[in-house]
């Protein structure tokens, strides 16, 4: 089922000067409205009217997450506080988190991309909705809220935590389709089984899983175990939320973007040369109809791949890939971004010296667990057993006070952590997903 | 009045203690005393030996992490009570004991205990006010 079968059925080409014309628009607003991007568009000596076809978006400059820091809390805001309803805000890489601004037209556009989405994932009027995406400043929460009240299907606001009583609110109120993060479904799923609660009892049909990294492996222990059909979302806050792509359940097979406010590009990380679809690479992307925080070719440092071959279910939208990695070195752990860099200066902080250290992210069970492997030189080695052991302490507690994470400190020889080309090797991740 | 004694940090992995001792063997170096304090991750190595420089210079060599500490270490007579009173006189002075390890010596007369002080120069004064037999180092690395 398709929600605004106008847009999401276009032909390509109707699509494609419909986003012209808005890219147009954005691409003059920004300019006019942000300091930051006239800068960066005055730099690359590029006027917003020199964007005469899709293909000259090529021509503008990137912007970063450090430019969004760089900015921080609303320089990037294209409209007066005033016109700005709503604030949500993702974890961010130095203690600040970024920050991003609705306003109401904003928000409108929001839920009706999230009633795409969530019909895209088989979900009617007639159906309760488990969302347990956490409700705050992340935008997964109220985005998946203002869908599900946007194409009219009941909405029970649970937001994350409390596992049991979560359990106890799906068998008493017999919701039919669940939101959450892959790793919160599976989890889920074994609380219900200790609590001898059977999946296959309750009345799911389907998922909309997202918020991190996930596989096809989990697809099918999470279709199996909850009894339900599982489909993939993406988004970021930064573009607007979840509702930038999602699986269609006909298929399973990609995300599709919605074009019509997204224009996606796949650039090679270090030549930051455009990729032809077909090829894996960095996913950017365009708004082109936000008002309060448009962003113009956003690197997302999401890994992924465009197909643009039409699906069965009828949409005409570009499908991507899975997210198949990064291309920085962030590591997501129990849903909270940490940067090696991070860890780095934490160490830095807390024994005074530069560290060489390693970070080694396994999964145990349902849970990241996060070690972080210090070498002990002579400057940081003592005889005494309790000295290095209380050093280990404050290390993590350092580490969990700073980035929000718990890991486990180990001490290691000296030259023991392995380097290659003479650089230590920062992240081992040994988590199967 | 004080030993050297150097320390060795030591993951704990299969094989890395006897690759210590291969290494001071190999360069001739003679293990007077030695103890090993360790938790579930990793273990401290704690020797004496003839020649510390030379102990500490061939480790380094091979990357061992080394460090340089000053213990005390005191003859007793090896009989029932005899670590007792030592242990005794620090506590009534109020002396604290970081860690420590003993060995006894060939003659089977004495034992010589190793002793781990935060105020070294406080302790050695203690003891020999107490009539305890402190050993000079340079007699305990020939011994």
């Amino acid at each position: 089922m398709i929600y605004n079968e106008e847009y999401e059925t276009m032909p390509r080409e109707a699509l494609e000067a419909i986003q012209l014309r808005r890219l147009q628009t954005t691409v003059t607003r920004v300019y006019n409205t942000v300091s930051f991007y006239r800068k960066s568009f005055d730099e690359v000596g590029i006027k917003p009217d020199q964007v005469r076809s899709l293909d000259d978006l090529r021509n503008l400059p990137f912007t970063y997450k450090d430019d969004l820091r760089d900015n921080y809390p609303f320089g990037m805001f294209s409209v007066p506080m005033d016109s700005v309803v709503r604030i949500h805000a993702s974890s961010g890489t130095t203690g600040k988190p970024t920050v991003v601004g609705y306003t109401a037209r904003d928000i409108k556009t929001w839920s009706e991309l999230m009633a795409r989405t969530l019909m895209a994932g088989g979900v009617t009027r007639g159906d309760i909705i488990h969302n347990a995406y956490g409700y705050g400043l992340f935008t997964g929460g109220l985005g998946f809220h203002y869908g599900a009240e946007t194409l009219g299907a009941s909405v029970i606001p649970i937001s994350g935590g409390n596992t049991k009583r979560q359990v106890m609110i799906m068998t008493d109120f017999g919701p039919t389709i669940l939101t959450c993060t892959p790793s919160y479904a599976l989890l889920m799923a074994e609380v219900a089984e200790e609590m001898g609660v059977d999946f296959k009892g309750l009345k799911f049909k389907a998922g909309i899983f997202g918020a991190e990294p996930w596989s096809e492996q989990m697809r099918e222990e999470i279709e199996r175990k909850l009894n339900l059909k599982a489909m993939d979302i993406y988004g970021l806050s930064e573009v607007i939320g979840p509702g930038v792509s999602v699986e269609c359940i006909e298929a399973q097979s990609g995300l599709h973007i919605f074009e019509d406010h997204f224009i996606p590009e796949i650039i090679d990380p270090e030549t930051e040369e455009n990729l032809p679809y077909g090829t894996p690479g960095e996913l950017v992307f365009t708004t082109v109809t936000k008002e309060a925080f448009p962003i113009i070719r956003y690197r997302t440092r999401d890994i992924s791949i465009l197909h643009p071959e039409p699906c069965r279910c009828g949409r005409t939208m570009v499908r991507m890939g899975r997210v198949r990695g990064r291309s920085d070195d962030m590591l997501i752990i129990r849903g909270i971004n940490v940067f090696p860099s991070q860890i780095e200066s934490v160490i830095m902080e807390t024994d005074g010296v530069e560290p060489h250290y390693q970070l080694v992210v396994e999964r145990e069970g349902r849970m990241d667990t996060l070690s972080v492997m210090v070498e002990v030189d002579e400057r940081t080695f003592s005889d005494e057993v309790k000295n290095l052991q209380t050093r280990e302490r404050s290390l993590e507690k350092n580490i969990k006070e700073t980035l929000g994470v718990s890991a486990k400190v180990k001490l290691v020889e000296a030259k023991s952590i392995q380097r290659s080309e003479g650089k230590a090797v920062r992240v081992i991740d040994k988590r199967e997903i | 009045m004080k030993v050297e004694q150097i320390s060795i940090f030591l993951e704990n992995k299969a094989g890395r203690l006897a690759e210590v001792t291969g290494i001071l063997g190999a360069a001739g170096i003679n293990i007077r005393a030695l103890s090993l304090a360790d938790t579930s991750d990793f273990g401290i190595l704690r020797l004496i030996v003839n020649d510390h420089e030379k102990a500490k210079e061939v480790l380094k060599e091979h990357g061992f992490t080394v460090g340089r500490t000053e213990v005390v270490a005191v003859e007793v007579e090896d009989r029932p009570g005899g670590l007792n009173r030592i242990l005794q006189v620090l506590f009534d002075a109020s002396i604290n004991v970081e860690y420590m390890y003993a060995f006894v010596q060939q003659s089977g007369q004495n034992a010589v205990l190793i002793f781990r002080f935060d105020d070294i120069d406080n302790a050695v004064a203690v003891l020999s006010r107490n009539d305890v037999t402190v050993i000079e180092g340079q007699r305990l690395y020939a011994m």
